[in-house]
């Protein structure tokens, strides 16, 4: 078996569990098949050796903010289906919107294509391995890194304050 | 042939999956009306985006667009964050998720 056959059924199983996380009424399923995307992208990074991102794909993605979705989901018991239904109309329209999207990037990007029918190479590759990516973040970018801290410091103060219940005033 | 097809996959493949997943992800955002799913497309639209980063940062053997996706997963994180407890607001305000409740902010 052949890492193309493999890359191509990885491909296809993620183009359709993301169809899902699209097409599923309950929002819980919803989050359970874009954990399952996040898993199977995270095999293509391990595909395309690129290790450091797939451990931190699937620690931070699928494991934090899939859980903390999760929780907000079930915190405020929203695992009804009281959504209401989109028209009919609008769905059409977003479908055509979408697929233009679609069309107009395949067709923007179909210069790549021609790189001498590019293969991605793995087994010679080695720039995603966690040394190669430790010493580029922590000389180059490092002030980017440090920024990123007080990005989070900021996030995290202001999810306490927007999601703290306040004293009601008025009534 | 055979031994082309033992040193990696090709290249046009992941670019198409990377385009499919950001299209359904923009697609969902059309026409979704909960809010939680309408976050959980956008969290698709960035990881298409990661996939064709580090495609082309393996293809060209270049480490530093897996920095940047680094950097996109720190923003993707603290999105969701600060995203979700607007929805925890907006939820104790007016006890529905529905995207279109945010039509009554126009002044």
């Amino acid at each position: 078996m052949s890492l193309q056959m493999i890359s191509v059924i990885l491909g296809s199983l993620t183009i359709a569990s993301g169809l899902m996380v699209v097409l599923s009424k309950h929002p819980i399923r919803s989050v359970i098949y874009l954990v399952i995307t996040f898993f199977f992208i995270s095999a293509m990074y391990i595909l395309m050796n690129a290790q450091f991102l797939a451990i931190v794909n699937m620690i931070v993605y699928a494991g934090a903010i899939m859980v903390l979705f999760l929780f907000v989901l079930m915190l405020l018991n929203l695992n009804k289906e009281m959504e209401p239904e989109s028209t009919r109309m609008s769905v059409i329209t977003a479908v055509i919107a979408g697929g233009t999207l679609f069309l107009v990037m395949i067709t923007a990007l179909r210069d790549t294509f021609q790189y001498g029918k590019g293969y991605v190479q793995v087994a010679v590759q080695d720039a995603g391995l966690v040394e190669k990516l430790g010493k580029l973040l922590f000389s180059k970018y490092l002030v980017p890194f440090e920024i990123s801290s007080i990005l989070f410091i900021a996030a995290m103060v202001g999810a306490v304050l927007l999601a703290k219940r306040e004293k009601q005033i008025i009534d | 042939m055979e031994q082309l097809n033992n040193i990696g996959a090709s290249l046009d493949f992941y670019i198409f999956v990377s385009i499919a997943l950001f299209s359904i992800g923009a697609i969902g955002v059309l026409t979704r009306k909960n809010m939680i799913v309408l976050l959980m497309c956008i969290e698709l639209m960035l990881n298409a985006v990661n996939l064709l980063l580090v495609t082309f940062s393996t293809f060209f053997g270049n480490g530093e667009a897996q920095i940047f996706v680094f950097f996109i997963i720190v923003v993707a994180a603290a999105e969701a964050t600060i995203g979700l407890s607007i929805l925890i607001m907006a939820y104790r305000n007016s006890k529905s998720i529905d995207i279109e409740m945010f039509n009554k902010l126009n002044g």
